[in-house]
């Protein structure tokens, strides 16, 4: 059991049968009033998110939840397939759990999933991924002013907006929680 | 300004070194064999007394003593005034302490040095608690010292003592300063250390600096006053004016507040605020179960089986505090319902209500004030009551202070007394938005 002293960003806890990951805390002492710990969670398999008010004494319940460090393999269809590889164990996860993400996965993408009673129900992506541009019209020369900005189709065929600068061919830093062009990366 | 201290990093070609010395950073001319790491003095005319001799300089003398420099040279030479200026183009200077060890830390990991924020934050800290002494000083008070290794800490039901020895350390100094008010002195204050298990967050560290002061035949009032006025003088030794600058919530996104803490302060008390902004009425001596309902009717979530001052807190926190911490100016709250005393007396006009005030400047709690509990019988029965309260909630159990119930027996005069958060007030005065801002070093950075 963990109790208030232990709430930190990304302890896992089970609330009425539902993990739980805590997001944010803030620890609160009235003036001769009781202690308590202000916590938001998020629900892991809904992404909801609550506020609760841990009094301290209070426990929390560990969730029996596992996070391993597995490879993105291969699409098929709506799923996805990682693997685990340190055992070479596959698991098949549901591209809804990664959301808009899902098409900046390249083949070997190293990824966190989240396991839940043995059962996968969330994954965590790199906060960046490096892609090459495959198709991209030319920037128009001269209008470099602002920021100004053009579509472009990187390997795995998402669709970024990218500076007019960016050339097929280049390869560029993007942000998986953003979906955000970062910068040109130099190889 | 800047004539000795760390090198940060060297510009070999441009023969330029980023210098920081006990007040900031400088860009200085560097000598060619200056390394990150080195510990330098610059070379020039009448600085070179400044670290040895110590007594040669008398005047101006704040700003000697850098990070352990100590200097060699005894040279008394030191007139000529501290900031003489650009010390000559030469870049010449010498190493006092070589650093040869691994690659100098990059910025951010090194150990010795401190961000630039908390470097500025230190000296306004200084200056806040200078002018704290200056302020007590001309109200006549005496400045105290008593132990923080005691057998009885506090028994306040929320609070935790740290174990030391064969002892505790104290939560607060309020069983020894009491005792010196029964000694005879009449106006007392300290600042010290106190320490509370478990308490962390961005207005509480677990050790902390905290302000008492007491006068004895004396009222309330006059307690509420020298907050107010304390307050004032500090925040104008720091910031120049009478103003405190509280960060902007974080909804609202704009830069910090300034609260006009000019004396006197604006005074609501405890049933008004709980009336006007919870929709509870409050008497003091209600059952819990009733004010829990008229918590629940006001439409605030507790428990069905909430303590008295569980149901109270819920109502004030969620309610109360926020609309505290969007007054544009401080508050003394007094007339606290008799359930929340704990060292106060119950006023003459009303039983259910105490002698007690909290000060807020920002919406930050900032001081708590008692017009004293003189009686012993009703000392003791107190005592009782929360210990018998920590044993119910499985807290820790401390014995009973029995040398201040023996002080109050042979007869502590009327008093007024307060605590007051001295890393709060520094917090205040600066605008930080956290404790850890204001403090040289942090439990998790130990």
């Amino acid at each position: 059991m963990y109790d208030t002293s232990d709430i930190r960003k990304g302890l896992k806890v089970l609330m009425d049968g539902n993990p739980y990951n805590v997001i944010e805390f803030q620890f609160i002492k009235p003036g001769k009033g009781a202690a308590f710990t202000r916590t938001k969670f998020k629900n892991l398999l809904t992404g909801a998110v609550v506020e609760r008010n841990i009094r301290s004494g209070e426990k929390l319940e560990p969730a029996n939840v596992d996070q391993r460090d597995m490879q993105f393999l291969y699409k098929e269809g709506s799923d996805l397939v990682f693997m685990d590889q340190s055992n070479y164990e596959q698991v098949t996860v549901s591209a809804d759990l990664i959301g808009e993400a899902a098409d900046l996965m390249k083949d070997n993408l190293p990824c966190t999933v989240l396991f839940f009673n043995e059962r996968p129900v969330d994954v965590t992506l790199p906060t960046f991924v490096f892609l090459e541009v495959t198709a991209s019209e030319p920037g128009v020369r001269g209008d470099t002013s602002g920021n100004v900005q053009k579509p472009a189709t990187v390997e795995t065929g998402a669709t970024v907006s990218v500076p007019l600068f960016i050339r097929v061919g280049d390869t560029i830093k993007i942000d998986t929680r953003t979906h955000e062009y970062v910068e040109r990366v130099n190889k | 300004m800047i004539r000795r201290g760390r090198v940060l990093a060297v510009d070999v070609d441009e023969r330029i070194a980023v210098l920081r010395g006990e007040r900031g950073d400088a860009r200085v001319p560097a000598d060619p064999a200056w390394r990150a790491g080195d510990l330098v003095e610059l070379g020039g005319e009448g600085e070179r007394g400044e670290g040895g001799a110590g007594g040669g300089r008398g005047v101006g003398g704040r700003g000697v003593g850098g990070r352990g420099v100590g200097g060699s040279d005894a040279g008394g030479s030191g007139v000529g005034g501290s900031d003489a200026g650009g010390s000559g183009a030469g870049g010449s200077g010498r190493r006092v302490r070589p650093y040869d060890g691994p690659p100098y830390p990059g910025p951010g990991t090194e150990v010795a040095r401190l961000p630039r924020a908390r470097i500025d934050r230190l000296h306004q800290r200084a200056r806040a608690l200078a002018a704290l002494r200056a302020f007590f000083d001309g109200e006549g008070f005496l400045e105290v010292e008593t132990p923080l290794l005691v057998p009885s800490p506090g028994l306040e039901i929320h609070l935790e003592a740290v174990p030391a020895g064969a002892g505790y350390l104290i939560t607060s100094p309020e069983y020894q300063m009491k005792r010196l008010l029964a000694g005879g002195f009449e106006r007392v204050y300290q600042v010290c250390k106190c320490f509370r298990a478990n308490e962390r967050g961005p207005h509480h560290a677990s050790e902390f600096s905290m302000v008492e002061w007491y006068r004895a035949y004396a009222e309330l009032d006059a307690i509420a006053a020298d907050v107010e006025a304390l307050v004032a003088h500090v925040c104008r030794a720091v910031a120049g004016r009478a103003v405190a600058r509280v960060p902007a919530a974080e909804a609202a996104g704009a830069g910090p507040r300034e609260i006009d803490v000019t004396p006197p302060w604006p005074r609501l008390t405890v049933r008004e605020v709980m009336r006007r902004w919870a929709g509870v009425e409050v008497a003091g001596d209600e059952p819990a179960a009733a004010l829990a309902a008229a918590v629940r009717a006001a439409g605030i979530e507790i428990e069905p089986d909430a303590a008295w001052d569980d149901a109270f807190f819920a109502a004030f926190l969620a309610r109360v505090e926020p609309a505290i911490a969007a007054l544009t100016r401080p508050l003394i709250l007094e007339d606290w319902p008799a359930p929340l005393a704990a060292l106060a007396r119950r006023t003459d006009a009303d039983p259910r209500i105490a002698y007690r005030f909290e000060a807020y400047v920002g919406g930050l709690e900032l001081a708590n004030a008692f017009g004293e509990l003189t009686d012993p019988v009703e000392q003791r029965a107190r005592f009782e009551d929360d210990l018998r309260i920590r044993a119910a909630r499985g807290r820790a159990l401390y014995p009973i202070d029995e040398k201040l119930l023996a002080a109050l027996a042979e007869g502590l005069p009327p008093s007024a007394g307060v605590a007051l958060g001295f890393d709060r007030l520094v917090m205040l005065a600066t605008g930080a938005p956290s404790i850890d801002q204001v403090l040289s070093f942090t439990a998790a950075e130990l």
